[in-house]
């Protein structure tokens, strides 16, 4: 099949139509994919997959109608709904920053999606319900459950990741389903989109029964307009699908910590896709502590990488794929890593920025809602854009919020809020908020519970409702300073965000979503009363009822029983008067 | 009742039956009501599971614990000696190694009187815990195991197999909800610290460290307790704070599991009775009812989970007992009854809210439903109503009868009942406030402790409430006949009142109160011989009652009160308010005629 692909570019690279020649060598593309092992601070090991298909042509002039590498389910969306950029994260689990460090990309628990529109798009409103609603056919998820009531159209959170010319933020939409449940039918429409399947390369790592079999697993996809090449001239277009996901070796390996690619996935990589022009694996084996190395790999890498990855210097093993050398000593590559000696919690490092969310408070009428904001950068202090969106049967009391650092009042430099609408939108608010150095922000804000209408209640199962995660985004400083870095030449995982210059990294960090119990009435109670009304009904009413229109009759004497007819029958033989 | 003159004949019959038959009518409906809730044992249909992702789903239970349990127990004990106290540092590090997400939540509080063992105001403890982070879940829904760490050995098994049991679930895939496995010191106060913190409320002025960790709202709690290697049986314990119940399906839960392990399981202490109708069983189902409603009524926790359900968590306390019986039971079979409860509420969708919050327990297998138990009260509170009708009609009969009275008069009978009222109501909220407000400057001006402050100031106010009757007096005086009357009148529609809403509150307390209130509020009346009414009021004063609940409690459950030390709980005892309030108003106002 590999060959069959290739025969097809062969042909369609060499035998352009007439006046097509042009847009035959426009229409180039690259895929490129990289799989990065991380072991975290816990004793955990985070997979993370980048598949990045670059395609260089204009989606938008609308006359692309061959495809290549790009997923044409995609292409035609992003063309014919004027998308700008497109984000779509679907996760089943929350990603522990305390404790596992920065990932790479974060996204909330559930489904999160936001798109830029183009500026010629009229009605963003339409093409966003219609986006959403292809998309959840596409991916299999419930996002056709994005509405106005959970849609909000944030100011500063999100800023376009690609080529933009204005951030007009309302050609924005974000919204996010916390509820969501993501499982195999989510991944296999995700693995489709790749152009070599889960047949060949590192997505035949891809296996479903032990991507869910772990503590935390979140699949992305980005669309997003780049630069074709440094000067900037014309535009590409790039689809990164990413899939991070955390296997937990403390349950599954009886406290044991190695691991290798066969035991997280069950698999080997036996070889390259053929349409990859780029197939790496990289293993982060930094050292934790200057003096001594704590992991081991192998078989012995084909080379090693050094880069600098949100402020930390990083040591990557790399293996290449596509080298030759690679697969000639063995059919199948294993990566193995061992723990030289056992972790203890005095190690564990702490994230420069991390949050906690919580629900105060007891009982069924009030309760708030508490962000704890976590800067523990020894000397520097860095701004945060925090955007919190609340369902509006959460009735926000916006004067109680108070913003605490250190003990004293911290007045945000930035304030948005829009208030919530009942049952047409959520409430919105997004703050940029000061740390300062080595200091917590505590922000709170007071709610109450609304009362809904009986049909709003979810069906009787219910946990409780959801609140979104709310979003952190920042600047961090970094303790090293960045060199600046050929973007197209670094490992994908490095380049999503690009960072402003050397000294700081972008982060954005998701905190908790939250599970609130509303008060519900007892549906069990109408029911009862149903019943009993009916019974009410049907015994007395409609005996009186009965009573009431029945007609009576005096009864004529019955002419008797069966032995007086009898008796009469004879009666009449004889000539005797009946009875 | 009155104002009906268009068909005179038949209610002035009504009235005039009710008239006649009005004291062996009221003697009637006392009895039934107590007759009623005698018969509630032997009706009391069984329990049963509600909640269907309980009931129907099979769970096996693989763990093995006994053996590992002891040892971690016997290694805790030890560090627990050394350290004298809680041993933190070993604890953090035990629960690490076993792949937990460790905090510390550190937490003081000055007492108002000083500890009993150790004479000291300012407590400071140390709470551990450890979550165990389900995989694939956003730590929206969390379930929680507690084991208060006490002083001496006690409750070092609990430990131990708290330890044991956070091993076996970490190597468990199964899990949708977090588990939280927590320590506290200082029983009560340690457990009440956390769950401040926890849900960053405060409630009680304990200085306590933030949680650096939560794991979204708490489902389910369980408490242990355990103090020997094996055990004979479980005894359970479901009061909480003010008479507070979990859910009946936790317990249903609990008792399926018993079943199935075998285990022996007691409620208040007691076996279920044997099965079928038969003299024996229907007094021990008695009696087991009876210690319920003691406990209850006592508005005390019957075990750390008590301080849970006002966080509407649903809890018990599971307390292992080893007594002399012959066959024993180790700690894996717990273990295992353990595992397979967090298995079942790690299964539910929802949260426990299928089964009964309002029931009383004959056994641990029957129960008694709202429905069943109410009309016992409802018999007690007609006496009152009834008897308040009779005076309603007498009054208006009267002034049927005398026709000329001036309206003047009337008005200003009853504004005579106006001091009376607020002079004990006035009275009520001052014994509420008095004694626990007053009791530092109490104990800067006059020789006293601060325990002994609030008892004297207690009992002040009482005997102080009984001279309210002499200076009630005068002021009655020139309403005659019809002055008693209004007054008792009113009295008896506030008992009925104050009764019924604490019954809603704590059904226990306000049937005790019932049955105690009711007949002196309905019989007594001025004249005759006056001393025997006197004493047969003091006796029935709340306060007495409720000293009589408490010790009687002790005294017939045979087991000392497990939770003592923590008068400064008290305070928060609402019911108790209510109580002192209705007494105020009553004494006052019954007083003057008899005293």
């Amino acid at each position: 099949m590999a060959a069959a692909v290739l025969l097809l570019l062969l042909l369609t690279a060499a035998g352009p139509g007439p006046g097509q020649a042009d847009a035959g060598r426009e229409r180039r593309g690259a895929l490129r994919e990289e799989l990065l092992l991380s072991p975290l601070p816990t004793g955990d090991v985070a997979a993370t997959f980048q598949f990045r298909t670059r395609w260089d042509a204009d989606l938008q002039r609308g006359a692309v109608s061959h495809y290549r590498l790009f997923p044409k389910a995609l292409g035609r969306l992003v063309a014919a709904l004027g998308v700008r950029e497109l984000h779509l994260a679907l996760t089943q689990g929350f990603w522990r920053t305390r404790y596992w460090g920065q990932p790479p990309l974060q996204a909330p628990a559930g489904a999160e999606l936001w798109v830029w529109f183009q500026p010629t798009v009229t009605d963003v409103d339409k093409a966003w319900k219609e986006l959403s609603n292809i998309l959840s056919g596409i991916f299999c998820a419930s996002l056709n459950f994005i509405d106005s009531t959970n849609t909000v159209i944030p100011t500063a959170s999100f800023k376009p990741l690609g080529l933009a010319n204005g951030t007009d933020h309302h050609l924005l939409r974000y919204a996010v389903l916390p509820r969501e449940v993501v499982c195999t039918e989510n991944l296999t429409p995700w693995k489709k989109l790749l152009p070599c399947g889960s047949k060949a390369g590192l997505a035949v790592l891809l296996k479903a029964e032990r991507l869910f079999h772990s503590s935390y697993h979140s699949q992305a996809v980005h669309i997003r307009p780049i630069c074709r090449d440094a000067s900037c001239l014309a535009m590409s277009w790039e689809l990164r699908q990413t899939l991070t996901v955390v296997f937990d070796f403390f349950s599954s390996g009886q406290g044991k910590k190695d691991w290798s690619l066969f035991k997280m996935f069950s698999r080997t990589l036996t070889d390259t896709c053929p349409l990859a022009s780029q197939s790496k694996v990289y293993v982060d084996i930094s050292p934790k502590n200057k003096e001594k190395e704590l992991l081991e790999v192998s078989p012995p890498p084909t080379s090693v990488h050094e880069a600098i990855v949100q402020g930390d210097r990083r040591t990557y093993a790399v293996y290449d794929l596509l080298s030759p050398s690679l697969f000639n000593t063995s059919r199948s590559l294993n990566v193995q890593l061992k723990w030289k000696r056992p972790q203890d919690s005095s190690e564990m490092p702490i994230p420069t920025l991390h949050a906690q969310r919580y629900v105060g408070g007891y009982g069924l009428q009030t309760g708030e809602i508490c962000t704890l904001i976590y800067n523990t950068h020894p000397y520097r202090a860095f701004p945060v854009i925090l955007l919190e969106t609340v369902p509006w049967y959460l009735r926000l009391y916006v004067h109680t919020l108070t913003i605490i650092t250190k003990g004293k009042e911290n007045k945000p430099s930035y304030i948005h809020y829009q208030p919530a609408q009942d049952r047409s939108r959520p409430h919105l608010l997004e703050m940029l908020i000061q740390l300062p150095a080595n200091s917590v922000t505590k922000i709170t804000i007071q709610f109450e519970r609304a009362l809904l209408k009986w049909t709003e209640y979810p069906p009787d199962p219910n946990h409780g409702f959801y609140v979104g995660s709310s979003v952190l985004s920042a600047l961090v400083p970094s303790v090293t300073a960045m060199k600046d870095m050929d973007v197209e030449q670094s490992p994908l995982f490095t380049s999503l965000f690009p960072s402003s210059d050397g000294s700081s990294y972008f982060v954005r960090l998701y905190t908790e979503p939250l599970l609130v119990n509303l008060p519900t009435p007892d549906f069990s109670m109408p029911y009862n009363v149903i019943c009993l009304t009916c019974t009410v009904v049907a015994v007395c009413y409609g005996s009186f009822y009965n009573l009431l229109t029945r007609t009576f009759h005096v009864e004529e004497p019955s002419r008797g029983g069966l032995a007086k007819r009898l008796a009469n029958v004879i009666r009449k033989f004889r000539g005797v008067p009946p009875l | 009742m009155g104002g009906t003159p268009k068909y005179p004949e038949a209610p002035q019959s009504m009235g005039g039956l009710l008239l006649q038959l009005n004291t062996p009518l009221c003697i009637l409906s006392y009895l039934s009501g107590l007759t009623w809730f005698l018969l509630l044992p032997a009706l009391a249909p069984r329990t049963y599971l509600s909640e269907n992702a309980m009931g129907s789903t099979m769970v096996g239970e693989g763990s093995d614990l006994g053996a590992r349990a002891l040892a971690l127990a016997r290694d805790f004990g030890g560090h627990k000696r050394k350290a004298g106290g809680m041993p933190v540092a070993w604890l953090e590090q035990a629960m690490f190694q076993l792949g937990l997400e460790v905090h510390v939540q550190p937490f003081s509080r000055t007492l108002p009187f000083p500890d009993e063992a150790h004479e000291r105001y300012l407590v400071r403890g140390t709470n551990v815990f450890g979550v165990l982070r389900a995989p694939r879940a956003a730590s929206t829904e969390a379930l929680l195991l507690l084991v208060p760490c006490s002083e001496g050995s006690k409750n070092n098994q609990a430990v131990g197999l708290l330890l044991a049991l956070a091993g076996y679930c970490r190597g468990q895939v199964y899990w949708a909800k977090d588990l939280i496995f927590l320590v506290t010191e200082h029983d009560l106060l340690g457990t009440q610290a956390w769950l401040e913190a926890y849900h960053d409320v405060n409630l009680t002025d304990i200085q306590s460290g933030g949680i650096p960790g939560r794991a979204g709202a708490i489902q389910a709690a369980l408490a242990l307790e355990l103090s020997s290697d094996v055990v004979t049986s479980v005894d359970v314990a479901v009061e909480g704070l003010n008479g507070q119940l979990p859910n009946l399906d936790l317990l249903n839960l609990f008792h399926s599991f018993c079943l199935k392990s075998g285990l022996l399981c007691t409620f208040q202490g007691k076996l279920p009775p044997p099965e079928g109708p038969s003299g024996p069983a229907y007094a021990q189902s008695l009696r087991t009812l009876g210690l319920m409603v003691l406990g209850q009524a006592g508005g005390g926790p019957g075990g750390a989970h008590g301080l849970f359900l006002r966080f509407r968590i649903e809890a018990l306390t599971l307390r292992g007992i080893n007594s002399f019986r012959q066959h024993k039971f180790d700690l894996g079979v717990l273990g295992r009854t353990l595992e397979g409860m967090f298995r079942k509420l790690n299964n539910l969708l929802e949260r426990l809210h299928q089964s009964y919050f309002l029931y009383l327990l004959p056994s641990l297998s029957r129960f008694v439903s709202i429905g069943s138990y109410v009309p016992s009260l409802a018999l007690l509170l007609l006496v009152l109503a009834l008897r308040a009708l009779d005076l309603w009609m007498r009054l208006s009969r009267g002034e049927e009868g005398e026709g000329e009275t001036p309206p003047g008069e009337a008005r200003g009978s009853l504004l005579w009942l106006v001091p009376p009222i607020l002079v004990s109501w006035g009275a009520g909220t001052a014994l509420y406030l008095l004694p626990v407000r007053g009791q530092a400057v109490a104990t800067q001006h006059f020789p006293v402790g601060e325990a002994e402050a609030v008892v004297l100031a207690l009992i002040g106010i009482y005997v102080a409430g009984m001279a309210l009757p002499h200076s009630t007096h005068r002021a009655l005086s020139g309403g005659g006949q019809r002055g008693w009357m209004s007054l008792k009148l009113v009295a008896l529609l506030a008992l009925a009142l104050l009764l019924s809403c604490l019954a809603l509150l704590n059904f226990s307390l306000g049937f005790l109160l019932g049955a105690t209130l009711v007949p002196p509020a309905a019989a007594v009346r001025p004249g005759g011989n006056r001393l025997p009414l006197a004493i047969l009021l003091v006796l029935t004063t709340p306060g007495w009652s409720l000293f009589l609940v408490v010790s009687g409690w002790s005294q017939v459950s045979l087991t000392p009160l497990p939770i003592a030390g923590c008068p400064w709980l008290c305070s928060w005892f609402s019911p108790r308010r209510v109580c002192r309030c209705s007494w105020g108003s009553q004494g006052s106002q019954r007083g003057p005629r008899c005293l």
